[in-house]
């Protein structure tokens, strides 16, 4: 990685220079502006930087190269599925006649299009063992919310209006209580027990008249499977509520269970994470929609029809009770795009090996580390894609967090594991190492792992100033968070 | 097993190492019940040549038409390096920067857009990114509930003027929340918000008045006097505004006395292709006051250790990884690769390429405009002044017209009829600087024939 700062795209500009092969030809618009009144117009121009193309292009070039990446390093961070995004996802999904298609181009000028949305949407619901999908959610929250409107909906229709919590067990994503409500629920956590499982009991007093539903990932954000899970769904759907399945861990189960065969009635899949499609920087993901035959009125719109040989969107004419749109068009196109042509590169055989090797790589990991020295979060569990370690006793009797061992890995190299989440474990690390990984990577990320227990041994100061080798130290979050800086400002500026 | 790199004999040491007999062991927990024997449902896998084939032939179905669709999303020229650096390794899979130091690239890019887009809005503070155009309007009706300090009606006025597709995305979204609302029709004769509709609710409990700049039928709305007046009646402003026609239209920040409130919009038109709707990138800025009130990642400038500057994320506490069921959003992953291909767009244009793109869209809809009003069978809906969009009305159903352009290798417009039906027989039409002359000839020819051929 790059260690040298780079400066703010605003210190290169100079008045007068620009990237002036990206200008229109023609200045033939300057008149048009005469007639616009004046109230309309704008006085000064927008600060955007005045470089030229070169200048643009070494900046970030230059800021990329201050990221860690899958392309670049191991990243192992749990609850985030951060395999390898085939170069080939990419290249087909920007083929020019997909990228130059209007959105609100007619179904016959987008049948190739159609086509592998169509084809998406039956592999996914092969995949998940659901009825119906709508590819519509733009991401995991996004997918959640269609999910909950989707009970909501389900329920009043039924006029069973009463019906407003969602049950999140204590472990859950922040994403679901938040979404249940975004949806105008009630949330209601229950605990889990000290195998990781659902408190059956506490689930038994929670249900009753007023349930509209529970959210749960499985595998869950413990990195275990829940074995419960037929019980779970007997007592909710018993008390007239629905399954919710969180699919977050789905690359946990790919091949091996399905959800629609433990019991859920809707789920959303990460497609970012399970289908490889790039995470960004932070997105554009994809929060496909899964459901029973009872919900499928109520998928969001649009959803691909096949009619004989062709294919449309069936819109809000076709799904009178659908929960309606949740994109100004049809989702994050591109994306599941690039999710089609993983799923078809992969086909059967190899989907089937996604779960396997993600739960083999996991369970590897775990074995290591726990011979290592390590403290397992459940360790009496198998893995399944991810698992979590506990720094509690390494906080306790040599004052170094897990905060401290994430900023230390990053000086061997390797992204740090997801840091103090679930809430519920201490000190946690949660570790997703992911089926693309080799067995020589991750006996390099043990290594690492043993000697900076090491020096939380022998030198604790050396984690505690880590890391040492990024471009930046670590950085002040309180003043981040009390002095706003939130634009970039010359220095000589007062404000 | 195209990706998975693990061979016979790395399978057997892991097994051993884990003390199991077979990778199937791994699953005893999962109740043999539920376990599945295959997928024989999914076909079976391909090569990437395979692949390659494949796509090549599905994407020729697509065709490459001449296209005057707007509605939303628009055709602009994108600079070669935009993609060329955005889908780099490096920022393509990396994923929110958690590990601020390990990701002072995203975060800075991110702190760079967020200064662009907070200057081409003339307001103070912007997050990292939204979904789309149509959730950001749906996340800025429900920021405006939690930011309004007095309002409690949940009632928000949208105009017939606003995106109809964003005002079905805003029910869909913050309906379940209970907020209402209420549309406020347009004017005939300019395409405009009604004003002495919109004076009929002075005096009442509105949280607030959303304004959308162009307007959908592409015209502009006095912005000036909309915002004095809805903030003279308590009400926040929300402002909708296409980034493009920034460069030329006066900032909302700037609108009225004291400006609007809080603007989004849609980021597609700043260096994002087309791409069948997504994935594009909502936009919102806001003032510094209503910062806490803001969805979405935030990045602030900070200083490390040894006092040299750097990026971090900010302001996390009104977010759901930490306030869960009481966050400002339940939004997680957002769409930081489109904001990152915006932030090169913009550099690459810089603010006179950007006014330049302006000038053109505008130039190249009023030719278009004129030359199709003098058409039979064909009239401009509105007077006034417009960006790059306008309706015009047609003597005959336009699904029938569109259908004889399509057969000529033409998308001719948007057909308004089942959203604007009052208006007959209507066309959204739009030409950005991408069309030349000879384009905007071949369309007025084109129309003109299928309205002489029935």
């Amino acid at each position: 990685m790059n260690q040298t700062l780079e400066k703010s795209i605003f210190e290169y500009s100079q008045p007068g220079r620009g990237a002036f092969a990206q200008h229109p030809p023609v200045a033939d618009g300057a008149a048009v502006l005469d007639t616009l009144p004046p109230a309309l117009r704008r006085r000064t121009p927008p600060r955007l930087p005045e470089v030229s193309e070169l200048d643009a292009v070494r900046h970030f070039t230059r800021l990329s190269q201050l990221n860690f990446s899958i392309d670049t390093n191991f990243y192992p961070l749990g609850s985030c599925t951060m395999k390898y995004n085939p170069k080939a996802c990419n290249q087909y999904a920007m083929l020019p006649e997909f990228l130059a298609r209007h959105p609100l181009a007619p179904d016959t000028q987008g049948q190739g299009f159609l086509s592998c949305m169509f084809e998406l949407q039956e592999m996914l619901k092969e995949v998940t063992g659901m009825k119906a999908v709508s590819l519509n959610p733009m991401a995991g929250a996004h997918g959640e919310f269609a999910g909950v409107a989707m009970i909501r909906a389900y329920h009043r229709a039924r006029g069973d209006l009463a019906r407003n919590e969602i049950i999140v067990p204590e472990a859950a994503h922040g994403t679901n209580p938040a979404t249940a409500t975004m949806c105008g629920c009630v949330v209601k956590e229950i605990p889990v027990d000290a195998q990781g499982d659902v408190d059956l009991e506490a689930l038994a007093k929670a249900v009753g008249p007023n349930t509209a539903g529970i959210m749960l990932t499985n595998p869950s954000t413990l990195g275990v499977f829940e074995r419960k899970i037929e019980a779970v769904a007997k007592l909710v759907h018993g008390a007239g509520g629905l399954l919710y399945y969180d699919g977050a861990n789905l690359n946990a189960i790919l091949g091996k269970v399905r959800p629609g065969d433990m019991g859920f009635d809707v789920i959303h899949m990460n497609l970012h994470k399970t289908f490889s499609t790039p995470h960004g920087g932070g997105g554009p993901g994809a929060g496909a929609v899964g459901v029973s035959a009872r919900l499928e009125p109520f998928l969001p719109v649009p959803v691909v029809g096949r009619e004989g040989e062709g294919y449309r969107w069936l819109s809000e004419a076709d799904r009178p009770q659908s929960i309606g749109r949740l994109s100004a068009f049809m989702g994050n196109a591109g994306v599941l795009l690039r999710a089609y042509v993983y799923m078809r590169m992969l086909g059967r055989e190899g989907m089937s090996r996604v779960g396997e090797y993600a739960t083999l790589n996991a369970n590897y990991l775990m074995a290591r580390l726990r011979t290592a020295g390590f403290d397992l979060a459940y360790p009496t569990r198998r893995a399944s894609h991810e698992f979590i370690i506990t720094m509690k006793r390494q906080a306790r009797e040599l004052n170094v967090t897990a905060m401290d061992v994430a900023k230390r890995l990053l000086d061997y190299g390797f992204h740090a594991p997801t840091t103090y989440f679930p809430l519920l474990v201490p000190e946690c690390l949660l570790i997703e190492p992911t089926e693309t990984e080799s067995r020589e990577t991750l006996d390099a990320f043990v290594e690492s792992m043993v000697a900076i227990l090491g020096e939380a041994q022998t030198d604790a100061a050396r984690l505690k100033g880590a890391p040492y080798t990024m471009p930046v130290r670590r950085l002040d979050d309180v003043r981040a968070a009390k002095q706003l800086e939130l634009t970039w400002k010359p220095v000589n500026s007062a404000a | 097993m195209p990706f998975i790199p693990h061979t016979a004999a790395d399978v057997q040491h892991m097994l051993h190492t884990i003390g199991a007999d077979s990778i199937d062991a791994l699953f005893d927990e999962i109740p043999e019940s539920l376990r599945i024997q295959g997928l024989e449902g999914i076909p079976p896998g391909l090569s990437e040549m395979e692949i390659g084939r494949l796509m090549s032939e599905r994407a020729s179905l697509d065709g490459r038409p001449l296209s005057f669709l707007g509605a939303g999303a628009y055709e602009h020229h994108i600079p070669s390096a935009v993609w060329a650096i955005t889908t780099r390794g490096e920022f393509y899979s990396a994923y929110t920067p958690y590990q601020a130091e390990a990701s002072q690239g995203t975060l800075q890019l991110i702190h760079e857009y967020q200064t662009m887009i907070t200057s081409l809005t003339g307001m103070e503070v912007s997050n990292a990114s939204l979904y789309d155009g149509g959730s950001a309007v749906a996340e800025a009706a429900l920021m405006a509930v939690r930011a309004h300090r007095r309002s409690r009606s949940l009632r928000l006025l949208i105009p017939s003027t606003v995106n109809p597709s964003y005002r079905r995305v805003v029910q869909s979204t913050a309906g379940n929340q209970g907020v209402r609302f209420e549309t406020v029709p347009y004017l005939r004769e300019s395409g405009c918000i009604d004003p002495v509709a919109l004076e009929g609710y002075a005096g009442e409990d509105i949280t607030a008045l959303v304004i959308q700049q162009p307007n959908f039928f592409g015209q502009l709305e006095d912005v000036d006097r909309l915002t004095d007046w809805a903030h003279a009646q308590g009400m926040l402003v929300i402002a909708v505004v296409n980034p493009t026609s920034l460069a030329v239209l006066k900032p909302p920040g700037e609108w009225g006395a004291k400006g609007a409130d809080i603007c989004v919009g849609e980021g597609q038109p700043l260096g994002v292709p087309l791409s069948s709707g997504g994935p594009y990138f909502g936009f919102m800025t806001t003032r510094m006051e209503y910062v806490r009130s803001m969805p979405g990642r935030i990045v602030g400038r900070t200083v490390d250790l040894e006092g040299r500057p750097g990026y971090t994320l900010t302001l996390q506490a009104r977010e759901q990884h930490i306030r869960r069921g009481k966050a400002t959003s339940n939004i997680c992953t957002n769409q930081g690769l489109l904001m990152t291909a915006a932030t090169i767009y913009m550099t690459l244009v810089g603010p006179a390429g950007l006014a330049r793109v302006a000038e053109s869209c505008m130039a190249r809809t009023a030719e278009l405009v004129s030359t199709l009003g003098q058409i039979k069978g064909v009239r401009v809906a509105f007077a006034g002044s417009r960006f790059h969009e306008a309706v015009v009305l047609l003597d005959r159903p336009a699904a029938a017209v569109l259908r004889q352009l399509e057969a000529q290798g033409i998308l001719g417009g948007v057909d308004l009829a089942s959203d604007y039906p009052e208006l007959g027989p209507a066309l959204l039409v739009c030409a950005t600087e991408t069309k030349t002359t000879a384009d905007l000839q071949r369309f007025v020819d084109s129309l003109r024939r299928a309205l002489e051929a029935a």
